[in-house]
């Protein structure tokens, strides 16, 4: 029992990030049709300047749990400004090879400057040791992380379903053309989501610091299952992507506890799973077929 | 009010719209009739600002909105009311009739439209899509009253509607131009168009072919029933 507790636990923990990571892929691709391939690499500079800013400037975690996000997401949104605005009108390919593009470059030049062993990165202090939950205890810094990645998520939703902003955003997601004709500039809030997306994906980089190796591959390595995350929560669907980021966290921590032995389809079940969806919902669990304008 | 000229439409190479021009005065109901494929919602798209492939003028009270992008042309008064009743599933029927501006001198309030629309009241908080064909209809109609536009543009508001829920949609229209407010219809309805319109513009193979009054539609519906195929 307390073994399935404990890889339940983990999964969620995991699933936090993938949440976290396919809720800004979810939500730009909404806003502007665009898949961004270059999501890895966000993840992985938000880690890494949390890495560098401790270890060259000895800035604490708390601080680069601010200043990474906000960083990365001035970053993003410049980027958008300077190129991704400019996918809108061309064909699909583009996309793919502008954002995988900016990730070998993001990757590259990090590994120019730190190569590409891990780096290590010390659990603050106030989140060391560990939490008795009773019948079995967990890392408190783990604990931390499910917990910021749901207060975060009900934070997200809650601005999306209740505020001005967030029937703008979901308008603007639905049916893009529709919401221009009622009078709303789709385009001026293109930039700030596109922003914020990134800025998600650096905050998950730095709160992964601490727990995962920190090298400039550790996106990449990632990606792959977040894409995964989004294609079966339906790409574009918030709480699909949350919804879905959570669980393919628990599939993949049950199935490499109680598969082991199967390591072909531990190691697969992910995709397994992902196919499966297709098959049966081409949109994805939470997804709609694209409405006309 | 609205000045169309020479206007010309492309769908990639396929052109849908050839030379067409024509004009609505402030006040005015015209409808577009013709058959499938004529161009008659192209027309109200490149109206709007949604149809990309154009050439020709857009004149709104004597404006130039050609280039202008859609929604600087909705907050100018423009209501556009979409084939598909443009109703946003991610969006509560409140949160429908609330997300356009408000952009004329006289919009009805969210309370007005509720008593004029029971039905819209009880599920005002349901995704705007669990409403049935007839309450999507109304809601897309209310919305764009709500937002006060001056110029309706109505892309077939009675397809697939009863004929008492036809008949609300007249009435709604009806008051509207009371009230001062210019709309441009399109209708395959004959009978709905002369009840509510005061000009009509046959339109065919992207042209218009012919423009005609009440009477003359009445006097010849025999002949454009046939013609339009219904």
């Amino acid at each position: 029992m307390s073994g399935f507790a404990q890889n339940t636990f983990n999964g969620l923990v995991s699933g936090a990030f993938y949440a976290l990571l396919a809720l800004g892929l979810a939500v730009i691709f909404g806003m502007l049709r665009v898949v961004n391939f270059a999501h890895g690499a966000f993840y992985m500079l938000g880690a890494f300047g949390a890495y560098v800013l401790l270890s060259e400037a000895g800035v604490p975690f708390w601080a680069a749990l601010v200043i990474m996000p906000v960083g990365l997401g001035l970053l993003g949104m410049a980027l958008e400004r300077a190129v991704i605005h400019r996918l809108t009108k061309l064909d699909p390919l583009y996309n793919f090879l502008l954002t995988f593009g900016l990730t070998l470059i993001l990757q590259d030049l990090v590994k120019l400057r730190y190569g590409v062993q891990s780096s290590p990165y010390e659990t603050p202090s106030l989140l060391s040791g560990s939490v008795d939950f009773g019948l079995f205890d967990f890392p408190t810094y783990r604990v931390f992380i499910l917990g910021f990645a749901v207060l975060l998520c009900v934070a997200v939703w809650w601005v999306l379903t209740r505020t001005r902003i967030g029937m703008v955003v979901r308008a603007a997601t639905e049916r893009p053309d529709l919401t221009r004709a009622f009078g709303i500039d789709v385009g001026r809030w293109v930039t700030p989501v596109f922003g914020f997306g990134i800025g998600l994906a650096g905050l998950a980089g730095v709160l992964a610091a601490p727990m995962r190796a920190v090298n400039p591959l550790m996106g990449a390595d990632l990606i792959i299952v977040v894409f995964a995350v989004v294609v079966i929560g339906g790409l574009g669907s918030i709480f699909g992507s949350v919804a879905a980021g959570f669980g393919i966290g628990l599939v993949q921590a049950w199935g490499e506890a109680y598969l082991s032995n199967f390591p072909l389809v531990s190691q697969t079940i992910v995709f397994v799973v992902m196919a499966g969806v297709l098959l049966w919902r081409p949109a994805g669990l939470f997804g709609r077929e694209e409405a006309p304008a | 009010m609205l000045r169309i000229e020479n206007l010309s439409a492309f769908y990639g190479e396929a052109q849908v719209l050839r030379d067409v021009s024509l004009e609505v005065s402030a006040g005015e109901v015209v409808t577009l009739v013709g058959r499938n494929g004529a161009g008659k919602s192209t027309l109200l798209r490149c109206v709007m600002g949604l149809h990309p492939g154009q050439r020709g003028t857009v004149e709104l009270d004597g404006r130039d909105i050609t280039r202008l992008a859609a929604h600087k042309r909705a907050r100018l008064g423009l209501g556009w009311v979409p084939d598909d009743r443009g109703s946003y599933a991610t969006l509560t029927v409140t949160e429908n009739l609330t997300l356009p501006p408000t952009v004329g001198p006289d919009p009805w309030s969210l309370e007005r439209v509720y008593e004029a629309f029971p039905a819209l009241y009880t599920r005002r908080d349901s995704a705007a899509t669990m409403l049935s064909g007839g309450e999507q209809q109304m809601l897309a109609l209310a919305r764009v009253l709500r937002m006060g536009a001056r110029l309706l543009l109505c892309d077939e508001p009675t397809e697939g509607l009863s004929p008492l829920l036809v008949q609300q949609v007249g009435d709604l229209l009806r008051e509207a131009k009371r009230h001062g407010v210019t709309v441009l219809l399109v209708e395959q309805n004959l009978h709905f168009a002369t009840g509510v319109a005061d000009r009509h513009y046959l339109l065919a193979e992207g042209r218009v072919a012919e423009a005609m009054d009440n009477s003359e539609v009445r006097s010849r519906e025999r002949e454009l029933l046939a013609y339009l195929g219904i």
